[in-house]
C-alpha cells in the first residue's frame, strides 16, 4: 500500500521490469559498429566500388564470346572473395584491438550472445555482398554482354557463389576470434595459403592431396560459374577443408573467448 | 549496494586480489582507494564479470552481474575510459550504447549537455579527445541507462580541477537520490574530497574501511616551529615522541594542550598547532605507497 520513501532504491536489484536485450537488437548494433568507422565505411564502399569498376571495365575490354553472364559474375564477385573475409576480421578483432570489449561486454556480460550478434552480422553482410555482385552482373551483362551473353549462366551458380562467399566470410571471422589482432588475422589469412601452395611444390604428396588439405584449393570450382554442380566428392572436399581451416579455429578461439579476461 | 565476500584473483602465483570482503552502499559514495596495482581494476573487472574470481562471490543489488537483465540500465560502469573505439565519434559511442540498452537518441543529446560535452566536441573522433574529455564520455556512457549503481575506476584521472569539483558535485546528487558510487582512485585527497566511506587496498588485501569520518579521526597532534629540531628534544626530555609528518611539521600521540603547554616553558615560537586529523590515514597509505622512507629524508632537511 503505502510507497517507501525519500530513498528510491533498496539494498536489491529489482529487475522484474527489465525485459532482457533482444538478439535483433545486437545484430543492429553490430552492423552499425561495421560502418561507423572510418576503416570500416571504407572497406564497404571499398567492396561495392571495385565490384562494379571491375565489371565495368571488363564489359569495354573483353573479347565478345567472353561477355557471358557467368564471367561477368566471376569479375563481381572476386574483389568481393578478398575483402569479406577482411570485414569478417574486422567484426571480430575491433573489440579487442580497440578494447571497446570493455564496454560491449559489461553491456552484454553473455559473451556467446554478442558472438552470435556478430555471426549473424556477418552473414548478412555477405549475403548483401552476393546480391550486389548479382545486380552488378546482371546490369553489366545487359549492357555489355556478347552475342550469348545467357549462354553459360545455371541457377545452381546462385548456390556456389554464395555458399564460396559466405564460407570466405566465416574464415575470416574464424580467424579473427582465433588470434584476436586485426593484423595477424588478415596476415594470416592471405600468407597461409601461400606457405601451403611453396609446401606443395615440395612435398608431392600435399599437391596430390591439395583439395583435400587447403581451403582455397576446395573452393576453386564454386567460382567456375557455367559448368554445373560441384561432384559429391567435391563437396566432400569442401566439407573436411572448411571443418579444418573454419571450424577449428572458431571452436578454439570461441573456447578461450568465454573465458578469458578482458581488459 | 556492492558486495564483495571473500573475493580472491590470482595470477600464476600472484595475488592479486586477495580474500577481499566489502560493501558500497546505497546513498552514499565509497571510495575505494589504493597505490598503483593494489587490485582496484582487477576487483571491479570482477564486479562486472570481465575477469572470473578464483573464490569468493560478487554480487550487486543481490544479484550475479550475469544474471542481471539489459545490465546497464541498473549498473553504469567506467572501467577505462581509454578503451574507445579511436576512429568513432564521442557521440556514436553513446549512440551505440544507447541503442544496445533500447533507449532513444535524444537521451544521448541529454548525457553529453550532463557532462558538458558541446556539440562541436561530440562528434570529433575519440583520438582527439583529451583524458578529460574521455572521462566525461565515459562518465556520460556510464549514466546512459540512468542506473542505480555506479562503477567508476579511477575517474578522477586527467580531469582539472574544476572537472573533480564538477564530478563530485554530480556523484554527491546521485548518492543524495539513494543511488549507490563506488569510485577508485590512487590519490588520497581526491577519495577525501569526494567519497564518504572509504576502502583501503594495499597489495590486493583490506587494509582499513569504515566511513570518512571514522578513518580520518585520530588522536594527536601536528605541530609546525620556528626550531623544530629543539621542540623535538624538548619533547622528547618530557616522554612525548615525535615523528616527521607534512612538509616540515611533527605528529605526536600527545594533544595539543600538552604539546604548547612544553613549547611556551622553553620559549619556542610555534607555527602551527592542530589536532593530527587524518593524519593517521595519510601515514598508513604512504606506507602502502611505499613512500615512507623519501618523507624521513624530508624530515630531517627540515630539522637541519
Ligand atoms: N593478467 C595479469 N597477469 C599478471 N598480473 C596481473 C594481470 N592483471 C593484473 N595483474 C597484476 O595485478 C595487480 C593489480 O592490478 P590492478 O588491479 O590493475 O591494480 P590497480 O587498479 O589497483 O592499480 C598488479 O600488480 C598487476 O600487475
Ligand atoms: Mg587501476
Amino acid at each position: 500500500m503505502s510507497t517507501t520513501a525519500a530513498v528510491p532504491y533498496g539494498d536489491t536489484l529489482d529487475v522484474s521490469k527489465t525485459p532482457d536485450i533482444p538478439m535483433a537488437r545486437l545484430v543492429k548494433v553490430e552492423l552499425r559498429k561495421m560502418i561507423d568507422t572510418k576503416s570500416g565505411m571504407w572497406l564497404l564502399i571499398a567492396v561495392a566500388a571495385i565490384t562494379a569498376v571491375a565489371s565495368t571495365i571488363f564489359g569495354f575490354v573483353g573479347h565478345n564470346q567472353d561477355r557471358t553472364f557467368g564471367h561477368f559474375l566471376g569479375f563481381a564477385g572476386t574483389p568481393q572473395g578478398f575483402l569479406l573475409p577482411v570485414l569478417g576480421i574486422l567484426l571480430v578483432t575491433q573489440e579487442w584491438g580497440q578494447r571497446t570489449g570493455m564496454v560491449t561486454f559489461t553491456l552484454v556480460p553473455h559473451r556467446g550472445r554478442i558472438l552470435a550478434a556478430k555471426v549473424y552480422a556477418a552473414f548478412l553482410l555477405a549475403a548483401t555482398a552476393i546480391v550486389l555482385a548479382f545486380a552488378v552482373a546482371l546490369i553489366t551483362t545487359v549492357l555489355f554482354g556478347g552475342t550469348n551473353r545467357w549462354s553459360d549462366f545455371t541457377p545452381i551458380d546462385i548456390l556456389k557463389i554464395s555458399v564460396g562467399q559466405m564460407a570466405g566470410m566465416a574464415q575470416g571471422f574464424s580467424y579473427g576470434l582465433l588470434l584476436l589482432i586485426s593484423a595477424a588475422a588478415i596476415v594470416t589469412y592471405f600468407v597461409l595459403p601461400q606457405v601451403l601452395s611453396i609446401l606443395a611444390n615440395v612435398i608431392p604428396f600435399l599437391s596430390d592431396k591439395a583439395a583435400w588439405i587447403d581451403f582455397g584449393t576446395a573452393q576453386q570450382r564454386l567460382f567456375n560459374f557455367g559448368d554445373g554442380n560441384l561432384s559429391g566428392k567435391e563437396w566432400s572436399q569442401l566439407l573436411v577443408t572448411g571443418a579444418f581451416w573454419v571450424a577449428l579455429p572458431f571452436v578454439i578461439g570461441l573456447w578461450r573467448m568465454l573465458r578469458a579476461e578482458v581488459k | 549496494m556492492i558486495k564483495f565476500e571473500g573475493v580472491t584473483k590470482t595470477y600464476g602465483d600472484f595475488t592479486a586480489v586477495d580474500d577481499v570482503s566489502f560493501v558500497a552502499k546505497p546513498g552514499r559514495v565509497t571510495g575505494f582507494l589504493g597505490p598503483n596495482g593494489a587490485g582496484k581494476s582487477t576487483s571491479m573487472r570482477i564486479m562486472v564479470g570481465l575477469t572470473p574470481a578464483d573464490r569468493g562471490k560478487s554480487t550487486i543489488g543481490g544479484l550475479d552481474y550475469h544474471a542481471i537483465p539489459n545490465p546497464g540500465r541498473h549498473v553504469g560502469v567506467l572501467l577505462d575510459a581509454s578503451a574507445q573505439h579511436a576512429g568513432r565519434t564521442g557521440r556514436e559511442v553513446l549512440v551505440l550504447t544507447a541503442m544496445t540498452m533500447g533507449l532513444p537518441d535524444a537521451r544521448v543529446d541529454e548525457m553529453l549537455e550532463l557532462v558538458g560535452l558541446t556539440e562541436t566536441e561530440s562528434k570529433r573522433r575519440v583520438k582527439n579527445y583529451s583524458l578529460g574529455m574521455r572521462q566525461r564520455l565515459g562518465l556520460a556512457n556510464s549514466l546512459m541507462g540512468d542506473p542505480s549503481v555506479l562503477i567508476l575506476d579511477e575517474p578522477a584521472n586527467g580531469l582539472d580541477p574544476a572537472g573533480i569539483h564538477w564530478m563530485r558535485s554530480l556523484l554527491r546528487h546521485y548518492a543524495e537520490r539513494g543511488g549507490t558510487v563506488l569510485l577508485s582512485s590512487h590519490l588520497l585527497h581526491e577519495v577525501e574530497m569526494i567519497a564518504d566511506e572509504m576502502v583501503l587496498i594495499g597489495h590486493g588485501k583490506i587494509v582499513a574501511q569504515g566511513t570518512k569520518a571514522e578513518l580520518l579521526h585520530t588522536a594527536g597532534t601536528f605541530v609546525k616551529a620556528e626550531e623544530l629540531t629543539r621542540l623535538h628534544s624538548a619533547l622528547e626530555r618530557a616522554g612525548i615522541k615525535a615523528s616527521p609528518s607534512g612538509d616540515g611539521g611533527m605528529r605526536t600521540e600527545a594533544e595539543p594542550i600538552d604539546v604548547g603547554r612544553i613549547a611556551a616553558s622553553e620559549s619556542i615560537v610555534l607555527t602551527e598547532l592542530r589536532p593530527a586529523e587524518g593524519a593517521g590515514l595519510e601515514e598508513l597509505f604512504l606506507e602502502l605507497t611505499g613512500d615512507h622512507a623519501r618523507e624521513n629524508v624530508d624530515f630531517e632537511g627540515a630539522m637541519a
